[in-house]
């Protein structure tokens, strides 16, 4: 388990994440929603030492974060930023191999190997190994990357914005991908989103952040409400329930 | 592979028996003196030193690439070469005679490093903005080198160093550039972390890597690499540049299948423009260095201007 106590940090004067309380469960995907600039993307890199804090702390598996040896961290938690830099033209193989380095430091095993294999074949990614990721569509890339952190075989996955720029297919493939990661591998998994009605459909819990604080948090029926929304995103909201899933309606 | 090895094999026999003494293969089994003297006191060592710096250079490219996540960067775009000159007036002007290695090495070393934290600063990384900033300060490094120069009256020593040049190699004189040996080895050796961080420093830091220290040790590499080059032969323009765009155009960029690939294009294309400058005033040398520019120089253009989304 994977918890956060009290974390906060400032940037230039202003409070970005503020005193932040949350809980990541394995077998759980939990969503982190909240209006631009709430501070959900700098929560999640503090939470997997992408970026430094300025006080509280993060629990892995009850250790402190910092305690932990980054290179053993790397095999329990894994986390995909959002904009990946493709200066590199890797392949898809190239990339998901990557997965392997905090086990293998770059020299492949057996069993790696075929980690690698069950990574790409989780993602539907066998046919396309061998091409480089621009020749990948954004959502093809999107899914090589997930597999790459698939084959980190970490029990803690964080993806920041997984689902951006992403069209109405691959954005379905890629949350059902992550809740069996969650909900057959046993994996806690955080995703920061935007598109609530995803959050609300494919996750277990919810946090909601505004101005950097926590506003709301715990399972989607306490959070998906439309008083709890409205007074988040300053928008009246109405919730619908569709085939037993609360659907968010937003428009005017 | 094999054919590359062959090619690189059949013209390093060619650049051996170019040149304006005569030498052929007949004297050299019959043990002529002379022959002798000239294949081991003056071609073999041109030979080397050629094949040397091509793949010291190529190679030291190709990871500046890498850890500056620049396809544009390179030890002539990012100041390094500029740094490592003013190291060797400053030991011209304080030691006087040039031995100072250690201090050509080290101002390349922390010319580099600083660009490599100056570029991190950059909140925009855009492909041509970054080589263009390397470019400024390299200018600005290299006209404090002449200033120094000028004051101290070193030009001229300064002036043989810009210009590459193999013809004045000889046995006694080449041999540090056998550093490019060890260095491009310790480059294989860390390749899975240096494509790591060539993937960005969230990445580096989520598979458990030590972002600063590959840095720290890809700007050794680079410096090390391309100081003892432009020491020992001069400034070899667009090579670092050219030969690992090339490689990664047609191979990818996995970095441990490219060392080898990059190392022998590298050597080849030095091998090719050297002979050129050796045949085309025979029995003159025109400085490779022209050649270069104008062939390496127009493929760099080619790049430029070909695909968008790959540059």
């Amino acid at each position: 388990m994977i918890q956060v106590n009290q974390l906060s940090k400032c940037y230039q004067g202003k409070k970005v994440v503020d005193g932040a309380q949350a809980q990541f469960e394995r077998g759980k995907v939990t969503a982190i929603i909240g209006p631009n600039g709430a501070g959900k993307s700098t929560l999640l890199a503090m939470a997997a030492r992408l970026t430094s804090r300025d006080s509280g702390n993060v629990i892995i598996d009850g250790k402190e974060i910092a305690q932990w040896n980054t290179g053993q961290l790397a095999k329990r938690l894994a986390v995909l930023r959002q904009a990946n830099s493709f200066a590199m033209r890797f392949t898809v193989q190239e990339l998901v191999a990557f997965g392997r380095f905090p086990y293998s430091k770059g020299r492949l095993t057996d069993r790696d190997n075929q980690v690698i294999h069950s990574a790409l074949a989780y993602l539907d990614l066998v046919e396309l190994k061998d091409k480089y990721l621009d020749e990948l569509s954004g959502g093809q890339r999107q899914m090589a990357f997930i597999a790459m952190v698939l084959a980190q075989d970490t029990d803690y996955v964080y993806l920041d914005e997984p689902l951006n720029n992403l069209d109405i297919k691959h954005s379905l493939q890629i949350m059902q991908v992550i809740q069996k990661m969650a909900h057959e591998m046993q994996k806690a998994v955080v995703i920061v989103i935007h598109d609530i009605n995803f959050a609300s459909c494919y996750c277990d819990t919810i946090l909601a952040l505004k101005h950097g604080k926590v506003v709301a948090s715990g399972a989607v029926d306490e959070v998906i409400q439309g008083p709890v929304l409205s007074s988040i995103y300053e928008t009246p909201f109405e919730i619908l329930t569709v085939k037993g899933k609360r659907i968010c309606s937003y428009m005017v | 592979m094999k054919k590359l090895l062959l090619s690189l094999a059949v013209l390093s026999t060619a650049s051996l028996f170019v040149g304006a003494a005569n030498l052929n293969l007949q004297q050299i089994l019959n043990g002529d003196p002379l022959a002798l003297e000239i294949l081991f006191s003056s071609r073999l060592p041109r030979l080397l030193a050629i094949l040397l710096a091509g793949a010291g250079l190529s190679i030291a490219g190709l990871v500046m690439q890498q850890i500056s996540l620049n396809r544009f960067a390179a030890p002539s775009t990012t100041g390094t070469i500029e740094c490592a000159m003013l190291g060797y007036v400053i030991s011209l002007v304080f030691f006087g005679e040039f031995s100072q290695l250690w201090l050509v090495f080290s101002s390349a070393i922390i010319g580099t490093l600083g660009f490599i934290y100056l570029i991190q600063r950059i909140p925009f990384k855009n492909v041509v903005f970054v080589p263009l900033i390397g470019i400024v300060f390299g200018n600005v490094v290299e006209a404090i080198t002449t200033f120094i120069a000028y004051k101290y009256d070193v030009l001229q020593s300064l002036n043989t160093w810009t210009v590459a040049n193999f013809s004045h190699i000889l046995r006694g004189d080449f041999e540090l550039l056998f550093i490019a040996v060890p260095m491009v080895l310790l480059t294989y050796v860390f390749a899975t972390w240096i494509s790591a961080a060539a993937m960005g420093k969230e990445f580096a830091i989520n598979l458990g890597l030590n972002y600063q220290q590959i840095l720290i040790l890809g700007v050794l590499l680079v410096a090390i690499m391309s100081a003892s080059v432009v020491m020992i032969v001069g400034q070899l323009p667009f090579l670092g540049l050219v030969v690992p765009n090339l490689v990664s155009l047609y191979y990818g960029d996995n970095l441990k299948r490219n060392i080898p690939l990059t190392a022998i294009y590298g050597a080849l294309l030095v091998l090719c423009c050297d002979l050129i400058s050796r045949l085309i005033i025979f029995p003159y040398d025109m400085p490779i260095a022209i050649v270069m520019s104008i062939l390496a120089g127009g493929v760099f253009i080619i790049l430029l201007l070909r695909d968008r989304t790959y540059a």
